[in-house]
């Protein structure tokens, strides 16, 4: 269960955000999974519910999107959602594919007051 | 008030995991990261590569563990330097825990580190610990099905040493199908077919890794 230190960076930058708009509750955060990623989000949402109770994070809301994976082909350049983890072109078969999203854990938005 | 941050919710560690390779590079020191279901043979197959590559290479090993020390103790049988890392309780090693262990290595002496990571398919793949290449070892028993189940290991994995090859009359696995699985998910894997228990096949490992390693010096002792 590596969630449980995902939630942990999770807090501690949430905290330090926090503190820097000088802000006293956490209403919701809006993360961003990759599908490539190894993060389960229902195991990542109990965590962090567990980790904040008692905190001034107490009930705020984990909304979690998962990102396609996506790429792009060093050939031909198209960009694709890559399916079924298939790291090749689908239209000149190259296996040379720079991934350009779907990989990254990320917060990229909060609710505070 | 919305804050809009865009933040890697893993960059406490991944820094922590570059500073450990800035260590590493200046130390002309190779590391690898070991990673495997529990089982699937990744001390035999440091005990088997510590001996195939002595007279070349110094090695020395870093056991994670969630608590027992028994795989340290095997390697330390071998005569080469092993720390012991207990994670009391966590799934995968982290780039501090790799950092703790600095202290009780002379760095100048080695050629070769090895990170044996906890035995798990997930975790370990997603924290970087300041490793060079990534190593998997998948034994034959565990089935086709495990590269679509864990592609993020998969497809950060440098090398896949597919073991227990002696197994193969006795088991329902068709081989060629894990490496056609484990080459769609990572095309420019490096794929070694080997049993730690006859040999089969660890001296394809033993040159590539000594070679890998050698590249490696090489370049870093020309920056
Ligand atoms: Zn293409």
């Amino acid at each position: 269960m590596h969630e449980m230190s995902i939630a942990q960076s999770l807090i501690d930058i949430l905290k330090e955000e926090m503190a820097k708009h000088g802000a006293g509750t956490l209403r919701s955060v809006r993360l961003h999974i990759g599908q490539l990623s190894a993060i389960v989000p229902d195991s990542l949402s109990f965590c962090f519910e567990v980790m904040t109770s008692d905190t001034e994070m107490e009930g705020a809301k984990l909304i979690i999107e998962t990102i396609p994976l996506k790429g792009t082909c060093r050939e031909c350049r198209l960009t694709f959602e890559i399916k079924d983890y298939t790291f090749e072109c689908p239209e000149c078969n190259s296996t040379e594919i720079d991934t350009i999203a779907g990989q990254n854990l990320s917060i990229v938005e909060m609710e505070v007051e | 008030m919305k804050i809009s941050v865009v933040k890697n919710i893993l960059e406490a560690n991944d820094r922590i995991a570059q500073e450990n390779r800035a260590i590493f590079d200046e130390k002309g020191l190779v590391v690898f990261n070991l990673m495997s279901s529990p089982g699937a043979g990744k001390t035999s197959l440091l005990e088997k590569t510590i001996d195939g590559l002595k007279d070349h290479i110094r090695m020395g090993v870093i056991e994670g563990d969630i608590q027992s020390s028994h795989d340290a103790e095997r390697i330390a049988q071998k005569g080469i330097p092993v720390v012991q890392i207990n994670t009391g309780g966590a799934c995968h090693l982290d780039g501090n825990m790799i950092r703790d262990t600095f202290k009780d290595f002379d760095f100048d002496d080695l050629d070769l580190l090895v990170v044996e990571n906890v035995g798990n398919l997930v975790c370990p793949a997603e924290f970087q610990v300041g490793e060079d290449f990534k190593v998997m070892i998948l034994s034959v028993t565990e089935g086709a099905d495990k590269p679509s189940k864990y592609p993020l290991m998969f497809h950060e994995s440098k090398v896949l040493l597919i073991n227990k090859t002696d197994l193969l009359p006795y088991v329902d696995c068709d081989i060629e199908v894990i490496k056609k699985e484990a080459l769609r998910i990572n095309p420019r894997m490096t794929l070694f077919e080997i049993s730690c228990k006859t040999g089969e096949g660890l001296d394809a490992w033993y040159s590539w890794l000594k070679e890998t390693v050698e590249n490696r010096r090489a370049d870093l002792k020309g920056k």
